[in-house]
Parts: structure tokens; sequence; C-alpha cells
């Protein structure tokens, strides 16, 4: 039990320092250039980030969901696309941690991880489905022992700077649209052609352009979970959860901005209190709503967690409490960043200066797209009908 | 009950295939029912027979099968 607390200890001061030191010291070129944040994820590689999820007895460091969705908050406060790659890599292996059979390929990969410290991008959304991550068009298809597919996705964040693939596909050629599987393909394994460029308002180092995906690889490399499952007890919430502690992450350091230029008007002028002040404390009441938010729905995930086969986890008062986090974190976060720039002014709207929060703004403003919030609406006010207990 | 059930399941399961085609133990959600469609099944068969399903219940694996959708009407009192 000590030792395990001391994994936790150790790796959450390795993360803060990498988030100080790296991370956010190529923040902004990262940001300027909309380069993939290799200095972030160099790091995070030479102290085991990428494996720290793997449990123990597959010789991981069985780093706690709690510490690792903080090194999320840790590293949004500094860059918001390092952690955001963070975050996204962190889905894919708690998936595969959740649902890996023993003795499977998966779990193999898993054991193998603290050595090859891999990077995992998804390819979960497909142009022609609408943006519904619960149906495919590309599917699974047998070429004698061997199987391929071919999916044109829309976006696939790092998708140039990734090693290995977990994408979602029909299970066959002729399954229903919403009979999903995930496989896991290796880079030698799959090629990405890009369908276009890559020049957006924010999270510009996350380097999500289009591809057309095509792979070949072995039947084994078909997690046999169905995708409906994995979504529903890991991949949706998991998601939800670490994209939060991301935002709460940005929000939190366009807050210190704030604070530290306020502190500085009233150090020009002791005695007074500077008419910014008052605004900061009502900041502090959005950011305490905001951490609060994100704080309680961990909680309540870990404990569905923790109950038999998870089945807290797909009861409904469990979902319509996980996709409002979804949507409130990712509404209040840009409105903090706003907030933020009206107190600090123009020394906030400027990019040179260390109140700047336009890359914070920006960066915020991601949120309630990935996955659109009206879509999770839909899917709530549709729960809201035979929920009783909310 | 099972015909019953079926017949709310034609009438709101938006399945891929003919209910009658399916066994009773056969996945709902593999047959392509939606879990849009899944809520509106929940209704309808709320209204069919006269319950509320407590939260507790109101799983997806619940609603997976006709044999769990039965099971889970038994459990509320339904005579079969």
């Amino acid at each position: 039990m000590i030792v395990e607390v001391d994994r936790d200890a150790a790796f959450r001061a390795a993360i803060r320092t990498l988030a100080t030191d790296i991370a956010g010291i190529h923040a902004d070129s990262v940001d300027r250039e909309a380069r993939f944040p290799i200095e972030s994820v160099d790091g995070l590689r030479a102290i085991g980030g990428l494996s720290a999820f793997v449990p123990t007895e597959l010789g991981g460091d069985g780093v706690a969901f709690a510490t690792i969705a903080d090194a999320a908050f840790e590293l949004g406060r500094r860059c918001a696309a390092s952690a955001m790659v963070f975050a996204m890599h962190q889905i894919q292996v708690a998936t595969l941690v959740r649902h890996a059979q023993p003795g499977s390929s998966f779990e193999q990969y898993l054991r193998d991880l603290p050595r090859t410290q891999r990077l995992i991008a998804s390819v979960t959304s497909e142009i022609g489905t609408g943006g519904d991550l619960g149906r495919s068009i590309a599917a699974v298809t047998e070429v004698g022992p061997r199987r391929s597919f071919e999916k044109q996705a829309p976006t696939v964040s790092y998708g140039a700077h990734a090693d290995d693939f977990l994408t979602t596909l029909r299970r066959s050629p002729d399954a229903e649209p919403g009979d999903q599987v995930v496989a896991l393909t290796s880079r030698d394994q799959t090629s990405l052609e890009p369908l276009g460029s890559w020049d957006p308002l924010g999270m510009r180092g996350t380097c999500s352009p289009g591809f057309k995906v095509r792979a070949a690889f072995d039947p084994d490399q078909v997690l046999p979970t169905p995708f409906s499952t994995v979504a529903a007890e890991s991949m949706v919430p998991i998601s939800h959860l670490l994209w939060s502690h991301v935002w709460l992450g940005i929000a939190t350091d366009a807050f210190d901005r704030a604070r530290a230029f306020v502190r500085g008007q009233a150090r020009q002028r002791p005695g007074e209190v500077p008419p910014t002040a008052a605004r900061l404390s009502h900041l502090m009441s959005s950011l305490a709503l905001l951490r609060a938010e994100v704080h309680s729905e961990l909680a309540s995930f870990l404990a569905a967690s923790a109950t038999p086969d998870r089945e807290q986890l797909s009861t409904m008062a469990q979902i319509l409490r996980n996709n409002n986090l979804k949507i409130a974190a990712s509404e209040q976060t840009p409105r903090i960043c706003l907030d933020a720039l009206e107190i600090c002014g123009i020394a906030g709207y400027r990019n040179d200066s260390p109140f700047s929060v336009g890359r914070h703004l920006r960066d915020a403003l991601s949120g309630p797209l990935m996955v659109a919030n009206e879509r999770i609406h839909q899917t709530n006010a549709s729960l809201l009908l035979v929920a009783k207990d909310v | 009950m099972a015909d019953r059930v079926r017949r709310v399941i034609r009438d709101h399961g938006r399945l891929a295939v003919d209910v009658d085609a399916i066994a009773d133990d056969a996945n709902l959600y593999e047959v392509g029912m939606t879990s849009h469609a899944s809520v509106n099944l929940m209704l309808a068969l709320e209204e069919e027979f006269d319950v509320e399903f407590p939260d507790a219940m109101l799983r997806r694996n619940v609603f997976e099968s006709i044999t769990a959708i039965s099971g889970a009407l038994t459990s509320l009192g339904v005579q079969a």
C-alpha cells in the first residue's frame, strides 16, 4: 500500500516538473507553429508517462486513475495541447487495461508498454456518420487469414506522430452500423493519407487533420468486447473526465494570470483595492464551480467503477451525470478565460505579455466541439424521458 | 409475456431484422437497436405493462434481449 502511494506521489511530482520545465516552456511555439509538442511527449516517455496506468500485475507502475486525471490537469495548466495528447493516449490505454482479456494480444501489448512507451491515437470519427461515434461505415474485412480496413476519418489527433491506432469499425462488411468493434494496429501495419491541412483556431499542437486510414493486420488485433460496451463502460466516461481535467487546467491558469495581473495593480497603489479585484472574486466563484463539477464526477465515476461488473457505470443516472460534466465543463472553461481576459485587458489580449490568455481562450473553445454539446444534449434529453433519480 | 414484449419491440425497437426471426436470448443491440430506440422501448414497455422501471434497472443489459426484458418485468410483479 505504501509503495503504491509513493508511486502516485512520484508520478505527480515528475509530471509537475515536466509541465513547468518542458511543456510550459514550449507551449507558445507549439501553438504558434501548430506543431506537435514533441518535447512534452519525449519527456513523458522519459518518466514512463505513457505506461503509467498499466497495472503492476502487467509490469506497469499501476498509477491510480485519479492521478492520471490530476496529471492531465497539471499539464493543462501549462500547455493544453500537450495535456490533450496525454489525455487522449491515456483514454486508449485505460480502455485496453479495462477490457483486455487475460492472455490476449492486448494484454501482451500492455506488458510491453513500459518498455516501448508507444503513443496510441484513436480513429473513431468517420466521414458520413454525422459525428455519431456509435456508428461506423468502415468494416473489418477478411483477406485470407488476415484482416483489413479502409476508413475516412475527418480528424485523427496526432495521427502523423502516433505509433499505434485504435480504430472503431463494423464487425464485418455485413454488420449493422452500430455493431462495432475496435482494432489496434501498429504504424507499420497502417497507412495514413492526409485529407487536408491543419490550421485551426486552438489546440493547434494536437495536429488533428483528416486522414484516409488503411490497415492490414491479424484477427487477434480486434478486441472481442463489443465497442458499445467498451464505449459505455470506459471510452466515453473516461474521455469526458480526462478532457474536463485538461479544461480545468486551462481555466486555472487563466485565473492565475488574472490574479497575477490584479496583484500587480495592487502593488502599484498600496492601500487601495483595485476595481479588478472584485471581478477576480467573481472569477474565483466560477472556477470553484467548475472544479467542484470535475472533482465530484471523478469521485462518482470511481465509485461506479468499483461496483461488481461496473454495473453502476451503465445506469442512466451515471450516464446523464457524466454527459453533463462534459457539457458543463466545456461551456464553463471558455467563459472563465473570457472573464480573465476582461480583467487583464490589453495585457491579456496581447500574445507577448505574461498575462496573455488568448491561447487559453482559443484552446478552450475546442471543448464544446469535441463531440458537439448539442448532440450530447439530445442524448440526455432522451435519457431524461425514462430516468427517475438523476 | 414474451409475445407482448416482442410486439412492443416490433413497434419501437427499430431492429434491422424481423423480431420474429430472432431468439428470445438474441442480443437486440447486435441486431441494430440503437440507444435512442432502447429509450423508446423502455417508455413503451412501461406503458404496455403499466410499470415503472426503477433507476437500478435502467441499464443497457436489462434491455439487451427478450429474455432479459421479461425477467425485469417479472421482478416488477408482471404476471407471465
